[in-house]
């Protein structure tokens, strides 16, 4: 009795659907998103297999269920840990895109340093000649954290594509074979830096 | 000890060290040990002026100086206190104890008391596990520590009362020496294997060396008499003979007992094999823990140069002339390493060096170097006074030989076991008095972990290689804490050159504590697997290819105490995400809704 509504049901799942794709970049430079970029005219073949979700080429502003979600970037204040939750809580797929992803990159620089003592020095520092200094306390203005975290450090992370940023054709090859579900593998050329 | 009446000024303090050292840029560890011993630590102006009058610079010398643990760049308190943080000096209660010191003195574990007068904190292995736990003060081991000897000890430093007053009995080392074979029941008449091997000449040394197929006993179990012959054959008018007698693998202390009764072994053997390859000078590379031994080898070194056996013309040979000086280290236990050694007596940091070249053609300056393990050298006199033969005919084919086992651990009587090879670890625990055990650490924290199904196995080079170390846990002791340990050592210990070795070591460390605060998930576990695997195969030198061992092996040995360490959960953050917001809070005056974090569960549910 119930072989012909699993039947309708495996029916309507073999509908072929395109994969969608969301990216961001938190606390990165976009440099991995201008990579993206790079893949040049490619990007019509990549928009023929995939629909965008949130990402800045889309401007949408959140994320719906996806099945791969690039993340630029570490986490550096509390809006990225928002945005890194809803990526988590709705790709399928996460991968760590770029160097500051992964290790928290130049941004982490100032980890050794007290978040209290480098607002200071950028918003209060008479040399600097700003009017009213002080350090910002909007409510609208996402709080720092005391250290900027790789994003592998906050949400599991199911890939990680090093480079900063990763070349173009490192990005293309990566994601084609994501959308086409086969596994990833990067020829030694594309993850060689020096 | 070095408590010092009136402080010379950095700029004399360097004058005088390196006038010591001859104005030698290859003496730097040696002349940092000088200035910081009378200034108490390395101030800025000591390194600058070290730089100018050697010519080097700066960023060298400080390089070098923050390489070492035992060198202070920032001041210390004039009582320097380090406790042993060995997993055995650890099951002994170190934790406790040191915990308890630092409430007594009221002083932060790692930082220098509010009054300057003392500083508390940990260091590696000591080599002191037979008669632990124990720490440094000033350089100076104090086994055998109990509360009331804390409280002796905190009593001292609040009385002001110069290391060199305290009680003779709280410095007390014992050689503890279990079983006795073949060398430690060897009493060498000095000079008498020397003068056996003058007979045969050199080549009858190297052939009886050869016959008796004597192999390196710091671990690898390269053998001997064809590295001697490398040098030997290696083109250049100088040669070295270095006894590595940096003992830093964890558990182990055979190297201390030698050093302590069979230096005249030691130094014999160094003496033997300068003969052999035509050497002229010879160092002793002693780890800093062990310090305290130096008037000791001195005194030896004297005596066997008044005796003809060390200086020119040893033996009234026309062409062999021989010293050895003794190379202090400084805290680091990369330098095990040979060619890190060599770095190290070059006045560098202890950076391991590519091979090849081996140091046999190309080690200290450049120049032919036989590093050789303090045991080894011991060992080659018990060939010479005796025979190639009969050396051989102990062990087994391929292991010949004793092994001097250091044990320590969860068993009634620790210390130096000597037996021949192929002896069976089941013997072991027996002898030692070691019942009820889950597990043995054979070989160090980059050894081997033996679980009870692994007990029929022998100690050889061809089935459970050893330096010596040898470390029993009870069934009580969590071997998930043991491994956190080692990975923690390892981590310290990186020489910071290779990045897979330098970030892996950290990173695997703070996934083990991650689990130690049970906030591992299912994830970690497979990160510290794959973190593992890098480090085991992209890693400059052993160290980093073996820091991963004590995890690997204790996962598949004893999965359960990792398994029930995991959380349910998919994934959680190792730190308290809204503790992460509350310094901004505090600078912004916020304390909004946005201001905090809720938990990720709640948001996702």
């Amino acid at each position: 009795m119930s072989t012909e509504i699993s039947h309708h049901k495996t029916l309507s799942e073999s509908i072929p659907r395109k994969p969608r794709i969301a990216t961001t970049s938190l606390c990165g430079c976009f440099g991995c998103h201008m990579s993206l970029l790079d893949i040049d005219e490619r990007i019509l073949q990549l928009a023929e297999i995939v629909d965008f979700d949130r990402s800045p080429i889309t401007d949408i502003k959140h994320c719906g269920p996806c099945d791969v979600g690039l993340i630029e970037g570490g986490v550096c204040n509390a809006e990225n840990v928002h945005v890194l939750r809803e990526f988590r809580a709705n790709c399928k797929t996460l991968v760590a895109l770029g160097a500051c992803a992964i290790n928290g990159g130049l941004p982490a620089a100032r980890n050794t340093i007290d978040v209290g003592e480098c607002l200071a020095e950028a918003y209060c520092t008479p040399a600097i000649a700003i009017e009213n200094p002080g350090i910002p306390n909007d409510r609208e203005l996402p709080l720092l954290l005391d250290k900027v975290r790789p994003v592998n450090e906050i949400v599991r992370i199911d890939y990680f594509l090093p480079g900063c940023p990763p070349s173009g054709d490192a990005i293309w090859q990566f994601v084609s074979a994501l959308v086409t579900r086969r596994i990833p593998r990067l020829s030694y050329a594309l993850i060689k830096y020096d | 000890m070095h408590e010092k009446e009136r402080a010379p000024t950095p700029e004399q303090a360097a004058r005088h060290a390196i006038t010591r050292y001859h104005h030698d840029p290859s003496c730097l560890v040696q002349i940092l040990h000088d200035v910081q011993d009378a200034l108490g630590w390395l101030p800025p102006p000591a390194l600058t002026a070290i730089a100018e009058t050697l010519g080097i610079s700066r960023a060298h010398v400080e390089g070098v100086a923050g390489f070492y643990s035992f060198f202070h760049l920032e001041p210390v308190g004039q009582y320097r206190i380090f406790f042993s943080d060995n997993i055995t000096d650890r099951m002994l209660g170190a934790p406790k104890l040191m915990a308890m010191m630092c409430r007594i003195l009221n002083v932060e574990p790692g930082h220098r008391s509010a009054d300057g007068a003392v500083t508390v904190g940990t260091t590696s292995c000591t080599g002191m596990c037979d008669q632990g736990p124990a720490l440094l003060v000033n350089g100076f081991p104090v086994t055998r520590l109990t509360q009331e000897r804390i409280r002796e000890i905190c009593n001292l430093i609040a009385a002001r009362a110069p290391v060199k007053e305290w009680p003779k009995e709280f410095f007390l080392v014992e050689n503890n020496i279990q079983r006795s074979d073949q060398l430690l029941k060897f009493r060498l008449d000095p000079g008498s294997a020397l003068k056996a091997a003058v007979a045969k000449g050199r080549d009858g040394l190297l052939a009886e060396i050869h016959q008796s197929n004597l192999r390196g006993r710091g671990g690898a179990g390269f053998t001997t008499a064809t590295k001697w012959e490398a040098a030997k054959k290696a083109p250049g008018p100088e040669r070295f003979v270095v006894c590595n007698a940096d003992e830093g693998e964890p558990g182990t202390f055979k190297d201390r007992v030698l050093l302590t009764s069979y230096a005249d072994h030691v130094i014999e053997g160094m003496t033997l094999c300068a003969y052999a390859i035509g050497a002229q000078r010879g160092f002793i590379y002693l780890r800093y823990e062990y310090r305290y031994l130096v008037p000791h080898l001195e005194a030896v070194l004297r005596q066997r140069r008044t005796l003809g056996l060390l200086g020119k013309n040893i033996l009234r040979q026309a062409d062999f002339d021989f010293d050895v000086e003794i190379r202090l280290g400084a805290g680091a236990y990369v330098c095990g390493e040979e060619t890190a050694l060599i770095e190290s007596l070059e006045g560098k940091r202890g950076t391991p060096r590519i091979r090849p070249p081996f140091p046999v053609t190309c080690g200290y300056m450049g120049k032919p170097t036989v590093v050789n393990n303090v045991e080894t050298l011991a060992k080659t006199c018990l060939v010479l006074a005796e025979s190639a033969d009969e050396f051989a005919a102990t062990g087994t084919p391929q292991s010949s030989g004793t092994k001097l086992l250091s044990i320590s651990g969860d068993c009634a009587r620790p210390g130096i076991y000597e037996y021949p090879f192929g002896i069976g670890i089941a013997q072991i625990l027996e002898d030692c008095g070691a019942s009820n055990v889950q597990a043995v650490q054979v070989g160090g924290a980059s050894g081997t972990c033996l679980a009870p199904y692994e007990f029929h196995r022998r100690i050889a080079f061809e089935n459970v290689s050893t330096a010596g170390s040898f470390m029993i846990f009870g069934i009580n002791r969590d071997m998930f804490e043991v491994a956190r340990n080692f990975v923690h050592f390892f981590a310290h210990e990186s020489c910071g050159f290779c990045t897979p070795c330098r970030v892996g070591t950290s990173l695997l460390k703070n996934l083990m504590d991650k689990m130690h605060n049970n906030k591992g998930a299912n994830y970690d576990l497979s990160e510290i697997e794959r973190l593992t695997d890098i480090l085991k195969t992209s890693s400059h030198c052993g160290l980093g290819l073996s820091a991963g061992n004590p995890v690997i092996t204790t996962m598949s040995k004893f999965t359960d105490v990792y398994v029930k360490r995991l959380q349910p959960f998919e994934f959680e953050p190792e730190f308290d995400l809204d503790k992460a917001l509350a310094r901004a809070r505090q600078i912004t005056h916020r304390d909004d809704t946005e201001a905090h974090f809720q938990d990720e569960r709640e948001i996702l549910s």
